[in-house]
């Protein structure tokens, strides 16, 4: 498997709290990666150790063959690693063209080109372009938010539950955004909505009580009720 | 702009020395502000240390001209050797204490600001302690119409030049660094560089007004290092709106006018003398009911329209759509 990112044994603590305890998976390049688990599981705190936001107490992390343990968030996102969080983390003073030009690097043609073709895929985010992000809804923040993740060269969008709290017609929206992202970058998504994840994954993980305790092929989940039962508790 | 040709034409047709001194007061201290807004208003960096910088500016000035022959190039000289100490010192302060927590860099900075009052207090040779002295300044200056317009040209520059910086891409990301430290961190940004070259820019203006002020009064004490100082700086930009850059120069005109008018009724009842109570008041009311200042509210009234407006044209694009 042509690996972009992996983790091996890594283990995390937030505070006193022992969050992940053993989580090891790799990323194949090119695929969509699903982080799966029931609330609480570590799916969140695994992308932020990614990030360096939760930087991890043991194991590896390694992006494109190089170990990023202990490098600050910056570096890492500097190394072509986008990240959507759960609550979005939008500017809200600023304009949301201007939250997409704090977010571009340069102003390339390469990075104006992508940026052009986020802008087709969320055309609500043109028609409030000279707003400020604070009073965008909640779906057009979660637009804005990936495409201010996607618009450099991103090599690795981590995706923390795109679908959370959004009405059914947006999420889809979203949705469709997503599987079109995933033909020009690695993915990997943290999605409490296992109907929009099976769709969009090729891979999955299931993270439990901190451990990474099943994997394989999505197809795999998607056939199989007992596993899913299982492991999530849905049937 | 309206008011800024007002401002320069008044003292041509209102001659109040009394007023001239008011205004002049009002500018610098208007400067002060801004730059205490930069700080806190657009990159999030409480500061309980700001009067440090203004000390700096005030003594730098002083010193050189009670020992130099008072020349506006020494003038100029002086002030821009407080403002490069500024800029050193608050580089270094930055380095040191940026990377802490938001209450543990308020509380080093009021430490550091008081080494640097006590500093001034023990060095008696150099600053003559708590007495302090007078000095003489510049011909030019003897004229506070000058002096008036120079303050207020300094402050309109200093506005505009403002403006311009956080409109500039780097004040785009110093207000992202406010909003969110942590996303705009995972955006690629070294957020402690940002941090400091807000704090550099706020060191050097802050040097800047307080050379003004020593100038104004052609005399400095300690007091310029007092916690006082960087309390006024507060308040006007609370008052004013945080975050709106014309907010500090609207609270310190508010401050230093109430000011004026509040002593001024002294005779009335001797609570006016203590005009800093019934500020307190106002502050703790403007806190708890206006906590945007008098711009941030009324644009928190103007934005609430346009969401208004906003919802009935996102209405009408789902219903299209």
């Amino acid at each position: 498997m042509n690996s972009l990112l992996s983790l091996k044994n890594v283990e995390t603590y937030i505070d006193q709290y022992h969050i992940l305890q053993d989580v090891s998976f790799e990323v194949p390049a090119g695929e969509v990666t699903v982080l799966l688990g029931r609330n609480g599981a570590g799916k969140t705190t695994t992308l932020r150790t990614i990030m360096g936001l939760n930087p991890p107490k043991k194991g590896e992390v390694a992006f494109k063959g190089a170990i990023m343990n202990g490098l600050p968030p910056h570096d890492i996102a500097n190394r072509g690693i986008g990240y959507v969080p759960e609550d979005q983390g939008i500017f809200g003073a600023l304009t949301v063209e201007e939250n997409m030009k704090v977010a571009m690097k340069k102003e390339s043609d390469d990075v104006m080109e992508r940026m052009e073709w986020i802008l087709n895929l969320f055309p609500d985010l043109k028609t409030f372009w000279k707003k400020p992000g604070g009073l965008l809804s909640g779906g057009q923040k979660q637009m804005l938010s990936i495409a201010r993740a996607y618009v450099n060269e991103t090599e690795l969008l981590l995706i923390d539950e795109p679908s959370k709290g959004l009405a059914p017609i947006v999420v889809e929206k979203v949705m469709h955004s997503i599987q079109e992202m995933k033909q020009k970058t690695t993915i990997i998504l943290v999605e409490q909505n296992f109907l929009m994840a099976s769709q969009i994954g090729d891979y999955f993980y299931i993270i439990d009580d901190g451990r990474t305790v099943f994997n394989g092929r999505m197809q795999l989940l998607r056939e199989d009720e007992s596993l899913r039962r299982k492991y999530l508790g849905i049937a | 702009m309206i008011i800024g040709i007002a401002l320069f034409v008044f003292p041509f047709i209102y001659e109040d020395r009394s007023m001239l001194i008011l205004f002049t007061q009002i500018f610098i201290f208007a400067i002060f502000a801004m730059s205490y807004d930069i700080l806190l208003g657009f990159t999030g960096i409480v500061s309980f240390g700001h009067a440090m910088f203004f000390g700096i500016g005030a003594y730098c000035v002083s010193v050189m001209l009670k020992h130099h022959e008072p020349t506006m190039l020494l003038v100029t000289g002086a002030i821009s050797l407080g403002v490069l100490f500024s800029l050193i010192i608050s580089f270094v302060v930055g380095l040191m204490t940026l990377r802490l927590k938001s209450h543990y860099y308020a509380m080093l900075t009021l430490a550091l600001a008081g080494l640097f009052l006590v500093a001034a207090e023990k060095w008696r040779t150099l600053t003559y302690g708590n007495d302090g002295f007078t000095f003489q300044v510049p011909e030019f200056f003897h004229d506070r119409l000058h002096f008036y317009l120079v303050c207020l040209v300094l402050m309109v520059i200093v506005y505009f030049g403002l403006k311009r910086f956080i409109q500039s891409p780097l004040g785009r990301i110093l207000l992202a660094i406010k909003d969110n430290e942590q996303r705009a961190e995972s955006l690629g940004y070294q957020v402690l560089h940002y941090k400091i070259i807000a704090s550099i820019v706020a060191g050097g203006i802050a040097s800047l007004s307080g050379s003004l002020y020593a100038l104004s009064l052609r005399f400095v004490n300690t007091s310029v290092f007092t916690m006082d100082i960087t309390l006024d700086a507060l308040l006007m930009t609370i008052i004013g709106g945080v975050g709106t850059l014309i907010g500090p120069v609207l609270g310190a005109a508010i401050i230093e006018l109430a000011h004026h008018w509040l002593t001024g009724l002294a005779k009335v009842h001797w609570i006016f003398e203590r005009w800093l109570i019934l500020f307190g008041i106002v502050y703790i009311l403007a806190v708890m009911f206006f906590p945007n200042g008098i711009v941030g509210s009324v644009r928190k009234l103007v934005s609430k329209k346009e969401k208004k407006e906003d919802v009935s044209t996102s209405e009408n694009i789902v219903k299209e759509g």
